[in-house]
């Protein structure tokens, strides 16, 4: 571990300034930074503590949207009344990671920039081309249990572990962002890059930037939503598939559906085949399994993780069946 | 001078619940442990371990690391003062991995290369990340399987690899029902809570070692032979611990440190990181079993076949006894049980809560729930129908044996009579439902200790044993005992423990402590009892009996002593995620005169709880590319979340021996993580119908065994 310095910021201008310097790194909760610099993958020469930045609000957009401060914690985002009732997937997705005391802890901000628990890559002993480009990729060979089934490449299969993200994804949400040259936005489908031969290069922020929140566009069908996250123990754990669904049934048809997948590609993968697939179709368990399968046509799984092709149809299926079963209600 | 005891005596003391002794200390954080105690000049050493699994070390480039702010020096096999490991110790030879840098020779990966000692643990730390080690890497087998070319039997030494009689095959032949089945079981780990931590300093001519271990004087002893030292030259204490699971004996930590302060004329304390644990305090080897039952219709066992294989590393031998447990529990017209072993190039696995037991039970027990399941008789009555009146291999009788009063009052509890044994049937929305049962035993030994007692002139007792308390409550159990035996109100006894001056004595470990330590205990204070005359005075020093058991434990006569259970638990099976999540649990246990039933009670539950998790989620899985081990931090290698641990219930059944000299006192440590496991998965295939014989029972293995019954 790298001795380092660190300095608590009270404005936004003032985070972008020292966040200028390359060997710089925002601190938010810390829950997943400070564990990669006590394992000496991360080793910044400056951390930036940006949790008194006046980023910590949930507010509705005059559009019926709602906008998400970036230091805004994983507790108090679960926890909004308006998050719970028009966003319920989101609540649902935050309180089904890590722990309560991690979530006291841990931002928003942080949440959509953690790393992968790949663990080749928190083991500097090993080769990794996110950690150490041009290393290899020590998972396709070896442990890859939990790793990817979409998007990968043979540079890297890690998945990345947000469940937060996965619900934002199937939210059309907006990452927004600062730097020293100015405000930016960006969807959050485009805001991690794909794989290809560059896995080190995770997101489309430009360098420097500081992410000051997240904008959720109105999306009534989001009312009747739901993420069902399935891991290796009860609890305290990261997801080995999950799902987030939104769904809207006008007379026994799928009207609008939203369909977005965990832990199966190095970012939060939203399902549009199967959502184009499944958008007009009868509600009806057959039509949902297909549309898992038109999504899933894409999958190339590794000798271990075959898997997560059946996990995922399965929870797609039994997602939207309890979400048809809701609305009927 | 003042007397010695109040008029009225005190009894009931043991089998009355106390709370710990030291419990106040503990939750205020008063209690300091091994790596919390402050010492003026303390220099701190981190060690630096292979990232290779075999070969030799060309370089360890230390000049660059020496000019870093604080470092004071950089121990390797180059410089390192040398040690003598060719002696045998209380538990045997010593493995080679704590005879640290002595030569330039890697065994695996994870072997103690350097030790970087600095004024601080963080300047220890990032000179320790900064030192280059260049290595001349030979190629490795790390690939533990059935049948791997290298197994072989080992010699017949403490342990009996092997027992047989009758014939197996041709009882096989004969039988009506047969059972063939192979289970495995992962690598585990017990990195217990409080990871290892040592201080040594050299005061006035001796050594003194600050640990957290399961034996000071064990680790006095070795130390001493190690560095060739008189042994009343080495003192070690272990006031508090903060768990060890058979992982705190002698361990690279402790010769780092006094090796470090020999060289640096200045106390100096090592502490092993998470991950440093996943390679050097030994783990539970996985095994690869194979069980063959061969009964008459009505369930007889006409042949009980076990053969388990583990692993061991290349530079000490290592058993993991898996198929022992059916030299106690089953018998059979033929018999055989075997352990083989094959050496590979990885850290040396060691003993784990129940070595061989808890995963030999597993396959066994598991294997006698298939046979139930065949004969189409109820697995309770099918284990009472085989319920041997003598040790199945030694013929002895047994101290005392109420297993199947275990699973009387356990299924009783549990409400098994209303359980339909077909499987698959139960569901509650997306859940099956099942339930299973095991048995459960452990070695219940005993071993030479010394105590002392010493009445003090103002009335209170205090005893002297270097017993150690690893988190079981083992100091409150020896206050209690020491307490019933002298007829006083526990208040009145101090018990001072872990400090090797105080003589050799049993380590907490095999079940034995405090069975070993009570019989110590016990005869000092009826040695010192009549030494005291009622009403007598007491000079100001105290009167001071002592005991020694060496020629007691020798007289005891030679029987099969155990305890004993009854596993039950209900699951819950979700096949379209492969999530299964433990209902609860139930074990009933018959484990002698229980001393203090809080505490026994907590040892037990969590003995369960390791046994659920055991079931569901302990793994830990080596690279073959690299040798090492992938994820080894507690991120990385899954154990039950509270969420995981539902509503567990231990209790006991009377179980007297009253012809035992130590009053009928077992061994409770490691008794209740046997069987878990197996009724966890028998559980399982109740509810799904589907057997799992390969542990962990994970999400894609139950996804996948149930997408292919569908």
């Amino acid at each position: 571990m790298r001795e380092f310095g660190y300095q608590r910021v009270f404005d936004v201008p003032g985070a972008v300034a020292l966040g200028a310097d390359p060997e710089a790194r925002y601190l938010g909760g810390g829950t997943n930074l400070v564990d990669l610099m006590k394992a000496s993958v991360e080793r910044p020469a400056l951390l930036i503590d940006v949790r008194e930045l006046p980023l910590d609000r949930i507010e509705s957009t005059d559009d019926g949207g709602l906008h998400i401060g970036a230091t805004v914690t994983n507790s108090d985002l679960a926890a909004h009344p308006e998050v719970r009732r028009r966003y319920p997937a989101l609540a649902q997705a935050v309180l089904a990671g890590a722990s309560g005391q991690l979530r006291n802890m841990a931002t928003v901000g942080g949440n959509l920039l953690q790393r992968t628990r790949c663990a080749y890559f928190t083991d500097p002993a090993r080769p990794c081309n996110k950690r150490n480009p041009g290393s290899g990729c020590a998972a396709v060979k070896g442990e890859h249990r939990n790793h990817a089934i979409l998007g990968a490449t043979e540079h890297c299969v890690a998945v990345h572990p947000s469940d937060m993200s996965v619900a934002l994804a199937a939210f059309d949400a907006r990452v927004t962002y600062e730097t020293a040259t100015g405000p930016g936005e960006l969807p959050l489908t485009e805001f991690y890059l794909p794989v290809g031969d560059t896995p080190h290069l995770e997101t489309a922020l430009p360098p420097g930037a500081l992410i000051t929140g997240i904008t959720l566009p109105p999306a009534p069908v989001a009312a009747t939503s739901r993420y069902r996250k399935v891991r290796e123990r009860a609890s305290y754990a990261f997801a080995i598939g999950s799902v987030a669904a939104a769904l809207d049934v006008q007379e026994g048809a799928v009207r609008e559906v939203r369909l977005a997948f965990g832990a199966v590609a190095s970012r939060p993968w939203r399902a549009r085949a199967a959502e184009r697939a499944l958008t007009g179709a009868p509600a009806t368990a057959e039509a949902f399994a297909a549309a898992a399968d038109a999504e899933l046509a894409a999958a190339k799984a590794l000798p271990h993780n075959g898997y997560k092709v059946t996990l995922i149809r399965n929870l797609v299926v039994a997602v939207l069946t309890e979400l048809t079963e809701e609305a009927a209600r | 001078m003042t007397t010695m005891t109040g008029p009225t005596p005190v009894t009931g003391s043991v089998g009355t619940a106390h709370t710990r002794v030291e419990g106040r200390e503990k939750v205020t954080g008063a209690a300091r442990y091994a790596g919390d105690i402050p010492y003026a000049e303390l220099a701190h050493g981190w060690l630096v371990l292979s990232t290779i699994a075999r070969g030799r070390i060309r370089s360890v480039e230390a000049d660059p690391v020496l000019a870093m702010p604080g470092v004071l020096a950089v121990l390797h096999h180059g410089n390192a003062p040398r040690v003598n490991a060719d002696y045998t110790g209380l538990l045997g030879r010593p493995d080679p991995t704590v005879a640290v840098f002595q030569h330039d020779r890697v065994p695996f990966a994870g072997w103690p290369v350097a030790l970087v000692v600095a004024e601080t643990s963080e300047q220890a730390r990032e000179a320790a990340d900064a030192l280059v080690v260049r290595y001349d890497e030979e190629p490795h087998d790390v690939a533990f399987f059935a049948g791997h070319p290298g197994s072989y039997t080992p010699e017949n030494g403490r342990a009996q690899p092997e027992t047989s009689k009758g014939d197996i095959e041709a009882e096989l032949a004969a039988s009506a029902v047969v059972v063939d089945a192979e289970y495995t079981t992962p690598q585990e780990h017990h990195s217990a809570l409080e990871p290892h931590a040592a201080m040594a300093r050299w005061d006035s001519g001796r050594l003194e070692v600050v640990d957290s271990n399961q034996g000071s004087t064990w680790v006095a002893e070795e130390l001493a032979k190690l560095f060739s030292l008189d042994p009343s030259s080495v003192r070690v204490r272990s006031e508090h611990v903060g768990g060890a699971f058979g992982s705190k004996g002698v361990r690279p930590h402790q010769v780092l440190a006094v090796m470090a302060t020999t060289v640096l004329h200045r106390p100096v304390r090592v502490v092993l990181t998470r991950r440093q644990l996943f390679s050097l305090v030994g783990y539970r080897s996985p095994t690869a079993q194979r069980v063959r039952l061969g009964a008459d219709a009505d369930g007889r066992l006409r042949a009980l076949d076990h053969e388990a294989l583990s692993l061991t590393s290349k530079v000490y031998e290592f058993l993991e006894p898996s198929a022992a447990v059916g030299r106690v529990m089953y018998d059979a017209d033929a018999h055989h049980t075997v352990n083989r072993v094959v050496a590979l190039d990885v850290p040396t696995p060691t003993w784990m809560r129940a070595p061989g037991a808890a995963p030999g039970s597993f396959a066994l027990e598991c294997a006698l729930d298939e046979l139930a399941e065949k004969c189409g008789m109820d697995p309770i009555a099918l284990r009472a129908r085989n319920e041997p009146n003598a040790g199945p291999v030694s013929g002895a009788p047994f101290s005392s044996r109420n297993v199947l009063a275990c699973f009387q009052e356990g299924a009783r509890r549990f409400g098994w009579a209303d359980r339909d044994p077909r499987p698959g049937l139960r569901r509650e929305g997306r859940w099956l439902l099942g339930t299973g049962t095991a048995a459960a035993t452990h070695p219940s030994g005993v071993a030479p200790s010394t105590a002392s007692v010493t009445a003090e002139c103002d009335g209170t007792f205090t005893v002297r044993i270097t017993a150690a308390d690893i988190g079981t409550g083992a100091r409150t159990a020896l206050t209690l005992i020491a307490a019933e035996a002298l007829e006083v109100e526990p208040e009145r006894v101090r018990v001072r423990i872990a400090d090797s001056d105080f003589g050799p004595a049993m380590v907490a470990g095999g079940s034995m402590g405090t069975r070993s330590w009570a019989w110590a205990v016990t005869s000092a204070v009826r040695e010192l009892r009549e030494r005291l005359v009622p009403g007598g005075g007491i000079p100001p020093e105290g009167i001071t009996a002592r005991s020694n058991t060496t020629e007691a434990v020798g007289a005891l006569p030679m029987l099969e002593r155990h305890s004993f259970g009854a596993q039950f638990a209900e699951v819950a099976v979700d096949e379209t995620t492969g999530e299964v999540r433990v209902r609860r649990m139930l074990g009933i246990f018959a484990a002698g005169r229980i001393v203090n039933p809080l505490t026994a009670r907590s040892q037990l539950v969590g003995g369960m709880i390791w046994g659920l998790s055991m079931a569901l989620h302990e793994e830990a899985v080596r690279d073959q590319a690299s040798g090492a081990l992938v994820g080894a931090d507690l991120a990385g290698y899954h154990f039950a979340a509270n969420a995981d641990v539902p509503l567990v219930e231990a209790d006991w059944v009377d179980d007297p021996d009253e012809e035992d000299p130590v009053g009928g006192i077992k061994g409770i440590g490691e008794v209740s993580i046997v069987g878990a496991a197996a009724a966890i998965a028998n559980a399982v295939w109740h509810a799904t119908g589907v057997r799992h014989r390969h542990l962990p029972i994970r999400p894609d293995r139950v996804l996948l065994a149930g997408a292919a019954t569908a």
